[in-house]
């Protein structure tokens, strides 16, 4: 489920609160607040939209999950998924990427 | 020279909601939903598409990608193609509807191709276009759908359809939810592409998918099909949602104590992890893999290890437990009844797409893993989009029709009893989840939990109207409510076991049972049997 959304980077552009399929998160004044997790369906999307990799989506789908921002961002899981599938400046050429091709009809 | 796009005109309305009059209304926005949506727009019919979420990244392929049914034009791959799951699909497909789907989804695949999907390109030079990312592909089609002068209402989950004093249906209207508004959309054709129904099992991308649309079709007569193939379940780590199965095909599958389970696999034998969870917990490891295949699995769905690397997990060495999701309609094959070539149901002016509508002419009754559910929303698409917008042609500027709201559950006022949506959830998944119920299905639990669901229809429909702020959670435990009673209806209906539809007490295939189970109806449900195609033929030769 969604466990945070990162004060120290996120900008208030409220994209996560529109691109949420099951609509978790909250306007305010401010940065966004998760508003609704136990509505969260643990899909990972808000991160690849989010642009300043505030956003962190615990794998644990069916429970909330104490989380160490400070570790995370140390271990570079801020944004891993949106550079793993080429949705930054630099990891670009990583959108062709797909070899399903080769695994298919295992 | 581009053509100017027609567009869905915004006319007054009383506060507190906003209307639109338009053509073709298209009700959700996955695949099926937006190649609806352009289809029906390059035919000049002016286009609005609600979603409950965010066109872009709602539904199940936006979030889990999917490989898909592309087959090169060569005769002899396509006949392969065809012959290939026709026994998995216990031959209730259809010849005619396989080879049209092939060329569609095809002919559409290379339109993405053009439209800049970046598909990748193999050793030999070839551009591969059997799989599609899920948030690249959708990010794309949002943005063709935009292009095509579609009006998108975002965050607007449709409540119930409209119809005419003929019965046609003649729009929707549903919520604004974060608008705290309405909406209407008054339409000469509706295409319902809200996807399956996955009963909130949280299995990847799926909890939009609560067969909104199936409800809203039967509130106007429509019918169903096949919804007794309605039981895959998925794989995924016991923990987490990602319930993308190919790679546990790499998988060995042990019990607590180290000792393989035996006959455990990701394909043929999923029945067998089935059962050894109600004995215990079960673990994969994906040691079947080598170095050269990890590598093209982590450039292939980097969202499949996202719960491994983020637990700490090396899921090629070591081993985790894993559950079985259940994904109800969303890989099942059973939905609205298709009565011809351009997706129309059975009521005027309603069409169906993907999940929303029955896949059993391509897959008859197991889907699985595979790529035809991704063929199908393409294709399925493209035609009831065409098909609702030449249906929105022909009725022409016809004077102002009376379209009346159609919504029954939880919009009626019935003082006795308060609507409880959260209660109704669970007490549906009690129903539905479990593996001796409906994975492993026999008459007599059939129905006793038929008899549990019924009863619980008969609480929601003497329930008071659910006030503003549960309106959308009642209309959707509405919907799963009667989808499991068209679901179980027609698993009592089907003596034998066929596709993925298994029955303790009936375990063989039956010659004699070569047809299509229509259900439909909300207080009554009923069923009755349709002869597949050529078994009918058969007959008649006899
Ligand atoms: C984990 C996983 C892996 C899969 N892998 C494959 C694969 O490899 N190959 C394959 O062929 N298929 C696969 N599938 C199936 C495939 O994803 C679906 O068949 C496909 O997404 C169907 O497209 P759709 O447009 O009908 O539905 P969806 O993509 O589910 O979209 C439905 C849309 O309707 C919207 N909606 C729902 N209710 C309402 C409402 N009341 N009002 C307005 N909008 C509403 C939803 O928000 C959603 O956007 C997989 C599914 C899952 C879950
Ligand atoms: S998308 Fe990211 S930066 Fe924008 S509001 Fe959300 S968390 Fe903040
Ligand atoms: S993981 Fe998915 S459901 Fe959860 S907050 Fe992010 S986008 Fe929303």
């Amino acid at each position: 489920m969604i466990e945070v959304v990162d004060a120290a980077s996120c900008t208030s552009c409220d994209i996560c609160v529109n691109v949420c399929p099951t609509n978790v998160f909250d306007k305010t004044d401010g940065i966004p607040v998760i508003a609704r997790q136990s509505d969260c369906q643990t899909c990972f999307l808000c991160e690849l939209y989010c642009p300043e990799d505030a956003l962190y989506v615990s794998p644990f789908a069916d429970e909330a999950q104490a989380i160490d921002l400070i570790a995370l961002r140390k271990a570079d899981a801020m944004g891993s998924y949106r550079r793993a599938i080429g949705w930054t400046d630099d990891t670009r050429e990583r959108r062709g990427d797909d070899r399903s091709y080769l695994l298919f009809g295992h | 020279m581009t053509m100017q796009p027609n567009r869905a005109e915004r006319v007054s309305a009383p506060t507190g909601s906003v209307e639109f009059d338009a053509d073709v209304l298209v009700l959700g926005g996955g695949p099926a939903g937006t190649w609806a949506a352009v289809s029906a727009a390059e035919r000049g019919a002016r286009v609005v598409l609600a979603d409950k979420g965010f066109c872009g990244t709602s539904g199940a392929t936006a979030a889990a990608g999917t490989g898909v049914w592309y087959v090169d034009p060569n005769p002899a791959l396509r006949d392969a193609a065809m012959a290939n799951r026709e026994k998995l699909g216990g031959h209730l497909q259809d010849r005619r509807w396989m080879a049209r789907v092939l060329d569609r989804t095809y002919e559409q695949s290379n339109r993405l191709a053009e439209w800049g999907y970046p598909y990748p390109v193999d050793d030999s030079g070839k551009s591969q276009r059997n799989s599609l990312q899920g948030p690249e592909y959708m990010r794309l089609m949002r943005k063709r759908t935009k292009q095509a002068g579609v009006t998108i209402l975002d965050h607007s989950p449709a409540l119930e359809l409209l119809a005419d004093d003929e019965g046609a249906v003649a729009g929707a209207s549903g919520i604004r939810r974060q608008k705290d508004d309405r909406w209407t959309v008054r339409a000469k054709a509706v295409v319902i592409a809200t996807g399956g129904c996955a009963f909130l099992s949280k299995t990847l991308g799926s909890n939009v998918l609560t067969g909104d649309g199936y409800l809203m079709a039967a509130e106007v007569g429509a019918e169903f099909s096949s919804m007794e193939f309605s039981n895959p379940y998925a794989i995924s780590a016991a923990f987490g949602s990602v319930t993308k199965t190919l790679f546990y095909g790499w998988a060995s599958f042990t019990h607590e104590d180290g000792s393989i389970v035996p006959g455990a696999a990701s394909k043929g034998g999923r029945s067998a992890i089935a059962r050894a969870l109600l004995q215990g917990p079960v673990y994969a490891r994906l040691d079947k893999a080598d170095d050269a295949v990890q590598r093209q699995m982590r450039m292939s769905q980097p969202n499949f290890f996202l719960p491994f690397d983020r637990t700490g997990i090396d899921p090629f060495r070591d081993r985790f437990p894993v559950t079985l999701r259940l994904e109800g309609t969303v890989r099942g094959t059973g939905g609205l009844r298709i009565v011809d070539d351009s997706c129309a149901t059975s009521v005027p002016g309603l069409y169906a797409a993907g999940d929303a509508a029955t896949r059993e002419l391509i897959c008859g009754g197991f889907t699985g893993g595979g790529s035809h559910n991704a063929a199908w929303a393409m294709s399925s698409g493209t035609w009831a989009g065409q098909g609702a917008a030449d249906y929105a042609r022909q009725l022409g500027a016809i004077g102002r029709r009376k379209p009346s709201p159609a919504g029954t559950i939880a919009f009626r006022n019935r003082p006795q009893r308060a609507f409880a949506p959260a209660a109704l959830a669970k007490a549906i998944q009690t129903e539905v989840f479990p593996y001796e119920l409906n994975y492993f299905r026999e008459a007599s639990r059939l129905q006793g939990a038929l008899a549990r669901l019924d009863a619980a229809w008969r609480d929601v429909s003497e329930a008071d109207a659910a006030s503003s702020a549960d309106l959308l959670r009642a209309r959707e435990g509405a919907a799963m409510l009667a989808t499991a009673r068209w679901m179980y209806r027609s698993a009592l209906t089907r003596q034998e076991s066929r596709g993925m539809h298994r029955r303790d007490d009936f375990p063989d295939q039956d010659d004699r049972q070569r047809h299509y189970v229509t259900t439909g109806g909300l207080d009554e449900v009923w069923t009755s049997v349709r002869p597949h195609a050529e078994a009918a033929y058969a007959e008649a030769a006899e």
